[in-house]
């Protein structure tokens, strides 16, 4: 069988062209090839450059934290140097106090915020934003110095403190993480809502809220993950306690501070615990950032 | 064995009339698709395509959508090589090159079959001039009096030439929708390439701008062959002189139901569905 070409042939430049294109792309294949190869290698190094002290930090604290692990490390109160079988449950309840009333005012607050920096372009909101970036930038030690002077001179140290200044570094991070939640729902939603007639309010409330919910939450998980492992406020709001308080207006204990404060003593059994408390925390950390995205994830698989 | 006897035996399964050869059929086949379907994670998106694409011929792909009009013609230049999930299975030849073998470097064969896609895309960074010959720079190519023969003589086929010659450094972002439609075919011209696929390039245009990029298709004939998706088919009857109808069967994935000459699968289609489909009765 024969094929020829006929009428249908390109004009003359044309063919000539593409002649030269197709040597012109195979000759430098070699080189072009060679060069994604270079740049595929240079990624794969920085990768393992990035990944190699990430994992021998999980690793270290793993290895070092697991035999303080115990069930009396999860249920029994700190105890001094040389006395056996304490753990480490006044911390975590401290931990979890402090966090939890942190997150009671931050959430809702800073969505709330982040909803109306979603909905608007006017000059507030451009102030809002800007103190909520440069509330993220703060070192946590000045929020730590603000709590102090606001709340511990005036009242005394207090579980309550440190809710304060948790709550101060979760807000912005709330606050923004909501705003881009907000604004990933498309205008189109909110114009088909519009053209049925319905108020700014029904809209956030039916609409744009439950729309943005994936990234609320996995927002607000992130923010709890980094108020929890926070330190510089507590160290100078809580007082620390070296019992079993759950009562947020007296002293309270916190994971982050025990591990600062143990890990620096000449007591082998106490930086024990320390490494222990570490681990909890990486772990917990861990559990809320991976639980998150699988929420939001299987969220946004059921939407379709 | 002659070519249309070869044609006939080839398409007999899908064209049950023959009619006469139109002067369009003589060309030589370019493509071949035996066989044909795509999956994604086990599921068929399209299936069963088998067909011949001539040169300078048209062929439009048309159908309902999630009939796999645009995941068929993805297929013919391995763009679904980026999705990982993603299977072609079947035979797409390309002159005598195998597309899916092994050995068949997909960059090389993309600068044969080029693409214009339904929005336009330009490269925002780049001047008009550097996104016309965009492709032939990433080709390896930096002689520049090739550079700006190949830029011209895609704008001029492109039918942008004379409203661009005098700001060839300005931004492609300047120009209107059309105008960066049709940069966008000169874009993939300047390469030269033997096929050119297009999906849907004037869903994102109005009419006026439509109008001169369906212009543009049939001027193009004689110098590339086009594979246009569209699900418009006034579009097709207008630009094409063959035509694939697609449609999606009971297990949700597309397949093709008639191949044929354009002219006589919307006068008189062998399939009633496809009779149905072109009448406006569904899709």
């Amino acid at each position: 069988m024969t094929i020829t070409a006929t009428a249908t042939t390109p004009p003359d430049p044309v063919l000539e062209r593409r002649r030269a294109v197709q040597a012109a792309a195979a000759a430098s294949l070699g080189r072009r090839k060679l060069g994604s190869r270079v740049a595929l290698v240079v990624c794969w190094v920085f990768l393992g450059i990035a990944i190699v002290p990430l994992v021998a930090v999980v690793f270290y604290v793993v290895i070092k934290g697991l035999p303080a692990w115990s069930a009396a490390f999860f249920t029994h109160s700190t105890v001094p140097e040389g006395i056996p079988g304490g753990g480490v449950w006044n911390a975590i309840v401290g931990t979890m106090v402090i966090t939890a009333i942190a997150v009671a005012v931050t959430v809702p607050l800073g969505l709330l915020v982040g909803l109306f920096l979603a909905e608007s372009d006017g000059p507030i909101a451009a102030a809002l934003r800007f103190t909520a970036d440069v509330m993220t930038g703060v070192p946590s030690i000045t929020i730590g110095i603000f709590g102090y002077i606001a709340i511990v001179r005036n009242y005394g140290y207090s579980g309550l403190a440190g809710s304060f200044a948790i709550g101060f570094i979760m807000l912005p991070v709330i606050t923004r993480a909501g705003e881009s939640a907000f604004r990933g729902v498309p205008r189109s939603l909110n114009e088909a809502a519009l053209a049925l007639g319905a108020r700014k309010a029904t809209i956030a409330r039916r609409v744009v809220v439950p729309t943005a919910l994936p990234g609320v939450i996995t927002g607000v998980l992130l923010a709890v993950a980094r108020g929890l492992g926070e330190t510089a406020p507590l160290l100078l709001t809580i007082g620390g306690n070296q019992y079993l308080q759950w009562n947020p207006t007296k002293q309270l204990a916190s994971l982050p501070t025990l591990i600062y404060n143990y890990s620096s003593q000449p007591y082998a059994d106490l930086v024990q615990v320390a490494w222990g408390a570490a681990l909890l925390l990486m772990a917990v950390c861990l559990v809320l950032s991976i639980g998150s995205r699988v929420l939001a994830a299987r969220l946004r698989k059921e939407r379709r | 064995m002659t070519e249309a006897d070869a044609r006939t035996t080839r398409t007999e399964d899908f064209v049950t009339v023959q009619p006469a050869t139109p002067a369009s059929e003589q060309g030589a086949v370019v493509m071949t698709l035996a066989d044909v379907a795509v999956s994604f994670s086990g599921r068929t998106a399209v299936r069963d395509v088998t067909f011949d694409v001539h040169a300078g011929d048209v062929t439009a792909l048309i159908g309902p959508s999630g009939s796999g009009k645009t995941t068929l013609l993805r297929a013919l230049n391995r763009m679904h090589d980026t999705v990982r999930t993603a299977r072609v299975t079947g035979t797409i030849r390309l002159g005598d090159l195998d597309v899916y073998a092994p050995s068949t470097d997909a960059t090389l064969l993309r600068s044969r079959v080029g693409m214009v896609f339904q929005r336009p895309n330009p490269f925002p960074t780049m001047t008009i001039y550097e996104n016309a010959v965009a492709g032939l720079r990433f080709n390896g190519i930096r002689k520049k009096a090739l550079l700006d023969e190949a830029a011209e003589s895609a704008l001029i086929a492109a039918a942008l030439w004379d409203s661009v010659k005098d700001r060839m450094s300005a931004h492609a972002s300047t120009l209107s929708g059309g105008e960066q439609q049709r940069l966008c075919i000169a874009r993939a011209l300047a390469v030269e390439p033997e096929v050119l696929l297009m999906d849907e390039p004037t869903s994102a245009l109005d009419p006026i701008a439509t109008k001169r990029i369906e212009e543009l298709v049939v001027e193009l004939k004689d110098r590339v062959t086009i594979i246009i998706v569209t699900h418009n088919m006034q579009q097709a009857m207008r630009v094409s002189d063959q035509c694939a109808f697609l449609l999606m069967g009971g297990d949700k994935a597309g397949e093709l139901i008639e191949f044929g000459p354009t002219a006589q699968l919307f006068s008189e289609p062998s399939d009633p569905r496809t009779l149905d489909y072109v009448n406006g009765r569904f899709g």
